[in-house]
């Protein structure tokens, strides 16, 4: 048994605390050096750990971008995954979660026809889109199966994968038929530094690139004219009103004025 | 024709959660403000059941999909059993909740309705467009639908939770969702009793100011006196202080509380933006000059020892015993 492991990144600005452009009501990247998505590790150390775990696999990163976007590849390679596909054209430019989850899809599905695929890894979210969902929209186009918010991945073999996801009251078991995605949280694994033999590996590491007629779609389905929703205006949000100091020569006497303002406020 | 506003009720364990609730009075604005009528779909193995308590509470139309498979909370059955019915009904946006279940949920019906997928929204607008957070919440954005339908899922304690109101029809469709080639193996509770952090009005959150495991004492002990869910920065979970499921931040979990106490946390951006909508944000630190100390609305300066059981005696003696979650 060996695995084929795909794990989609992504190239995020590496300071999301961007203003909004007025020209445009977009926000303001242009200048901020693109870094991988910090989430994205969690998902590249589990398809090394994969590749550690069942000897034999392989794991290949997949990123929608622009030209740049090759860094975040080089950055998988890095950390132990063995090559990347850069998914890249004017065509895909603006596309919301929809259009870069169907891009995604369909270069799973094409890498899945050269060399079949066990399992699609997600990160959480993005540290600038950050839905969280291009991951389960991935698994729906290529209807498979999946699971968001997994922490461990507890068993894999030819056939299936069993996996915990966290749940808000506890953690589900759950046995996914292969091929599956898997959307991974951080409690998952600590990633590792990339290693100097990986870092050599990622020098020379040269990247496919497939555009949409590549994938088999029409420019129409992806970028912008295939995005399902847009971001019609961006804002900051609003600034909170100073804060009023609670002071006294005690702690009693600062828990005491702490308490009156949280019951005048209603809040306890 | 119509095209009515479709909330999907994805139960949890059996149930409707409280974010359901929500769900129906976001629905409902957006159907007044779309002129539309508001409906609602519950997927379970107990739909007929759930569904009376959803009529009940103003929405014009609940069908019940009932089907023992959906008795799991296995994502493609139920999106399947709620996309028959958005459908059906012509259904122009589609409310699902945020939580992981929804999430899932939401991506599949995004998918088979070929409709524009907005997350963790947090306003309704008029006109229909939505908002929501991102780039780690220093930023909001206004969303529009581009496609005839639109799917979004509704970040926790964003919306009131519906009370009574109209009483709407019950219907009962049958429906197979066939088989899913994920299984439900297993489910295993968060053995604590502790409040759930994202479905929480308070929160008492702690971070590396508490020096070690124990602070967490004194955290939790102030959380118990005002019903509160107890919650971590990411350097306290790191440290091993507290389990990860407590972690409120961008890697961790979202809360939007009433009031929000935050103990010995100096306010890293990753945090900030899980927890900066909160109604009421209160900071106990010793840095008075931290972000956290800069953004709260009221702000204790001084050691937490010595402050949070001063605070917690205070509330047991004003509030005489402590208040149930």
């Amino acid at each position: 048994m060996a695995l084929h492991i795909v794990v989609c990144v992504k190239s995020t600005p590496s300071n999301v605390n961007v203003p909004v452009d007025p020209a445009t009501g977009q926000p303001k990247t242009a200048g901020v050096p693109p870094t991988l998505n910090p989430y994205d590790e969690f998902a590249i150390e589990e398809a090394v750990r994969l590749k550690e775990r069942v000897p034999g696999s392989t794991a290949t990163a997949v990123t929608v971008g622009g030209e740049a976007a090759a860094e975040v590849l080089r950055e998988a390679v890095a950390r132990g995954v063995d090559g990347g596909v850069l998914v890249s054209g004017a065509e895909f430019e603006g596309g919301d979660g929809f259009a870069t989850s169907l891009a995604l899809s369909s270069a799973v599905k094409k890498l899945h026809a050269e060399k079949p695929v066990s399992l699609v890894l997600f990160g959480k979210n993005t540290s600038d889109g950050g839905s969280g969902m291009v991951g389960a929209e991935t698994a729906a186009w290529l209807d498979w199966p999946s699971a968001i918010g997994v922490k461990k991945i507890d068993a894999v073999d030819d056939a299936s994968a069993t996996v915990s996801r966290m749940m808000e009251d506890g953690v589900d078991s759950l046995k996914l038929a292969l091929p599956a995605v898997v959307g991974t949280i951080k409690e998952i694994n600590e990633p590792r530094l990339p290693s100097l033999k990986g870092k050599m590996a990622a020098k020379k590491a040269v990247f496919p690139k497939w555009g949409a007629a590549e994938l088999g779609l029409q420019a129409g389905q992806v970028g912008a004219a295939g995005a399902g929703a847009k971001v019609v205006k961006a804002a900051t949000p609003p600034a909170r009103p100073a804060g009023v100091k609670v002071e006294g020569a005690s702690s009693a006497e600062k828990a005491k004025k702490l308490v009156d303002i949280l019951i005048e406020r209603k809040l306890i | 024709m119509a095209n009515p506003i479709l909330v999907v009720a994805v139960p949890s364990r059996g149930k409707l959660s409280p974010a359901v609730y929500e769900l129906v009075s976001a629905g409902r604005k957006l159907a007044d403000s779309l002129k539309q009528p508001l409906y609602a779909v519950v997927t379970s193995d107990k739909a007929s059941a759930l569904a009376p308590d959803l009529a009940a509470r103003g929405v014009d139309k609940v069908f019940a999909v009932e089907h023992a498979s959906l008795g799991a909370p296995v994502d493609d059955l139920h999106a399947k059993a709620a996309a028959s019915v958005a459908t059906k009904e012509n259904a122009s946006r589609v409310l699902v909740p945020a939580t992981v279940l929804g999430k899932a949920v939401a991506a599949r019906l995004a998918v088979l309705l070929k409709a524009g997928l907005a997350a963790d929204v947090t306003e309704i607008l008029d006109g229909g467009l939505v908002r929501r957070a991102y780039f780690s919440g220093n930023l909001v954005a206004e969303v529009e639908f581009k496609t005839p339908v639109g799917v979004m899922t509704l970040a926790p304690m964003s919306f009131p939770r519906a009370e009574a109101g109209n009483k709407g029809e019950v219907v009962t469709v049958a429906f197979d969702p066939g088989a899913s080639k994920c299984a439900f193996v297993s489910f295993a509770a968060e053995e604590s009793n502790e409040v759930d952090l994202g479905a929480a009005e308070r929160v008492v959150s702690g971070g590396r100011g508490l020096g070690g495991p124990e602070g967490f004492k004194h955290v939790r002990d102030l959380a118990h006196a005002i019903g509160a869910a107890v919650g971590a920065s990411r350097a306290a979970v790191d440290a091993g202080w507290i389990p990860y499921r407590h972690q409120v931040g961008l890697t961790g979990r979202a809360v939007r509380p009433k009031l929000y106490v935050a103990v010995g946390i100096s306010g890293q951006i990753q945090h900030l933006a899980g927890m900066s909508s909160s109604g009421t944000i209160v900071a106990i630190n010793t840095d008075p000059a931290c972000p956290l100390m800069q953004m709260a609305n009221v702000t204790v300066t001084g050691d937490y020892n010595e402050l949070l059981p001063a605070i917690t005696d205070e509330i047991k003696k004003r509030k005489g015993s402590p208040v149930a979650a």
